[in-house]
């Protein structure tokens, strides 16, 4: 599906200082069971942001107000784990437009970007620093520059620039996706799917 | 160039790539594509949102086994949600001309256990589905990977997904393995050492003596684990092992097809003077039979060791804490001992015979302990049916277990196999996450003989004990 196109987003953000967050914490297996793809931001981290009776755990940060943001900054190995993109559908069903980290695993990543996430990531040193300018101020603002492939702290002007391949950044721009890619080669695709 | 020494995953890649997108990924030929109920509804209605079809319905296979009930197959199920999805998956396969092995079917279980079962898994594929399990499928040469829902829409409508060429490892474990060490405890070990982000970026090839000895089904597993060190996928080349498992099956080639595949796989090795990003090697005798601890499959030790202190271990302290926490263990606590709830036997990485044989080469003549809730879930049908064939079924009845029917079941707890809250499950599974097998289940992930060692003792036991 296409989606929203991506430049330049100003926000604050919401921070997660831990490492190895799996999608079965993103989005738990039991909450796969819809045929659609919206509705999921209900139960975005639901065993971390919920107790068994359904009260929100007030040490949970997507339950502290102080903190909101259209970026989610997460630790090392963000979106370990399973290969829903019911995951990316969460964080972007729930609001988030860009993930921060310091390193991605490889499914979650290519899921985010084919659902119009920007996943950004970044040296841990940065990373640090991020955690440490929203703790000093929780308003203090990231700013996500697609076209200039820098993300910079706006309390402290400290800058870093991420990579992304240049062809998922003009679909991100523009808000293309593969399948019209696909599309528009399929009879060269079939040229070569007469040999195999 | 063409003479140059290539890799067994550079010669499956390369010759499956259509083209190359500058700055971009690789637009990249599948040549088998499975599908299940829980990632491929919001893909059928992507197709029918677009107006566009299915380009090869014939190369794509659906089996339904993520939510089913693992008991009463026969019955409709309760669930309203899974009913709906199991439908959805029947519907849309009819609707574009999809073999679809539903529930009931003789066909039907895990995605990863019927494919390799009915000869649709071949060398020097490319194989993809909505499951990052689906590196299972690389025990046999071929190059298999987990994929979002976005690329099942993709591969459903063009047979092709876009992506960028992995980086290279090779691991290599040489030497022969000790007594009760199974190819579980293999990946365990690796995936301990390596962590659980260690070949992120990565497709390894499995080498070595250890796996060239080993059964299809071993490898299997060894190839299903791979995601839980982060790599796309893991691949074993084929040899003979692998060609006296294919030949004969149902799908498999026949007559001077299967000739000339034949000729072809046996080209599929690395070549002498071949190079890796990355190489890493290991040694069969330093592996112990293997259980988790904590909250990630990289979380893993030898089950007479100790649990790691926070300050030996790589990352943070405070996830690390976290992890323990969850669990209700301690830094230095021994794992000897810990008290059993639940046993799970079954899932993609550990349902499939050879599991089972395991499995009942020690609860042969034991009976499980009381307390313990044990969930005896075979891969497949077709499992099932070796299970009662080879008379495992009345060892395990007469130890008291019950055979359920075959699914995901606890592996990911979508229907009612749920471990409870606070309680312990030894699992053959593949994920020990926060409330993977329930909300607040606390999973220990190991081979089917510790698993028959726990169901037995109704605590954690070093199964060498039983051998």
């Amino acid at each position: 599906m296409a989606y929203d196109s991506f430049s330049v987003l100003t926000s604050t953000a919401v921070p997660m200082p831990i490492e190895n967050v799996d999608t079965d914490q993103i989005i738990p297996a039991r909450f796969l069971k819809a045929t659609e793809r919206t509705g999921f931001g209900d139960n975005l981290f639901r065993d971390w942001r919920y107790d068994k009776n359904d009260q929100p755990k007030a040490d949970f940060v997507l339950n502290n107000p102080t903190y909101s943001g259209k970026i989610l900054v997460g630790g090392k190995n963000f979106g370990s784990g399973s290969s829903r993109e019911h995951a990316a559908w969460a964080i972007y069903d729930y609001g988030f437009r860009c993930v921060v980290s310091s390193f991605f695993a490889d499914i979650f990543r290519g899921n985010s970007i084919n659902v119009g996430i920007l996943p950004v990531q970044v040296s841990p040193e940065f990373l640090h620093q991020i955690f440490e300018a929203i703790e000093k101020d929780a308003n203090s603002e990231l700013v996500v520059d697609l076209p200039a492939q820098t993300i910079t702290i706006a309390s402290t002007g400290a800058s870093e620039s991420f990579e992304i391949n240049g062809y998922k950044k003009h679909n991100l721009l523009n808000g293309f996706d593969d399948i019209d890619y696909l599309q528009a080669m399929k009879s060269e695709i079939a040229a070569f799917a007469t040999n195999r | 160039m063409s003479n140059s020494p290539k890799t067994l995953f550079d010669k499956v890649w390369d010759s499956h790539v259509i083209r190359k997108i500058e700055d971009g990924p690789d637009v990249f030929f599948i040549d088998r594509h499975f599908i299940h109920e829980v990632t491929s509804p919001v893909a059928f209605l992507g197709l029918k949102t677009r107006g566009i079809g299915v380009m090869y319905p014939e190369r794509t296979f659906a089996t339904a086994d993520h939510n089913t009930p693992t008991i009463n197959q026969h019955l409709p199920v309760e669930d309203a949600l899974s009913a709906n999805q199991l439908k959805q998956l029947a519907t849309n396969s009819a609707k574009h001309g999809i073999t679809h092995w539903g529930l009931g079917d003789p066909k039907n279980g895990i995605v990863h256990v019927v494919g390799p079962e009915n000869g649709i898994t071949l060398p020097g594929f490319t194989i993809v589905c909505g499951d990052s399990h689906t590196s299972t499928h690389g025990a046999f040469g071929a190059i298999a990977f987990g994929i979002g829902t976005s690329e099942v829409e993709m591969v459903l409508s063009s047979q092709c997904i876009m992506q960028p060429k992995p980086k290279k490892m090779r691991i290599n474990v040489n030497g022969v393995l000790g007594k009760g060490v199974t190819p579980k405890d293999v990946a365990l070990y690796i995936i301990s050492k390596l962590t659980t982000s260690g070949a992120t970026g990565y497709f390894v090839e499995y080498a070595g003596d250890v796996f060239e000895n080993m059964s299809m089904e071993g490898r299997m597993t060894v190839c299903n684990l791979s995601i839980e060190m982060g790599a796309r996928g893991g691949m074993i080349a084929p040899d003979q092992t692998t060609f006296d498992y294919i030949e004969g099956r149902e799908l498999a080639p026949k007559g001077s097809d299967w000739d000339t595949q034949l000729a072809y796989w046996k080209t599929l090795k690395t070549d002498q003077g071949a190079t890796f990003d990355e190489e890493i090697n290991f040694n069969a005798a330093d592996i112990e039979p293997m259980i988790t601890y904590g909250t990630n499959p990289g979380m893993g030790m030898g089950i007479s060791k100790h649990i790691p202190k926070a300050t030996d271990v790589e990352g943070g302290v405070a996830t690390y804490a976290k992890s323990l926490d969850y669990m209700g263990f301690s830094e230095d606590d021994s794992m000897i001992g810990k008290q059993v709830d639940y046993v799970f036997i079954g899932s993609c990485t550990n349902g499939r015979i050879e599991d089972f044989r395991a499995f009942a080469s020690i609860v042969k003549g034991r009976k499980k302990a009381d307390h313990v809730t044990a969930w005896v879930v075979p891969g497949s049908h077709i499992v099932e049916a070796q299970i009662k064939e080879e008379g495992i079924l009345d060892i395990l009845m007469e130890a008291g277990f019950v055979l359920r029917q075959p699914g995901c079941s606890a592996c990911l707890a979508m229907n009612d196999d749920k471990i409870p809250a606070g309680k312990y499950a030894v699992s053959t599974s593949n994920r020990n996450f926060e409330g993977r097998q329930g909300p607040g289940s606390r999973t220990l992930l190991a081979s089917p003989l510790v698993a028959a060692a726990a169901a037995v003792t109704g605590v954690v036991t070093d199964p060498r004990q039983f051998l």
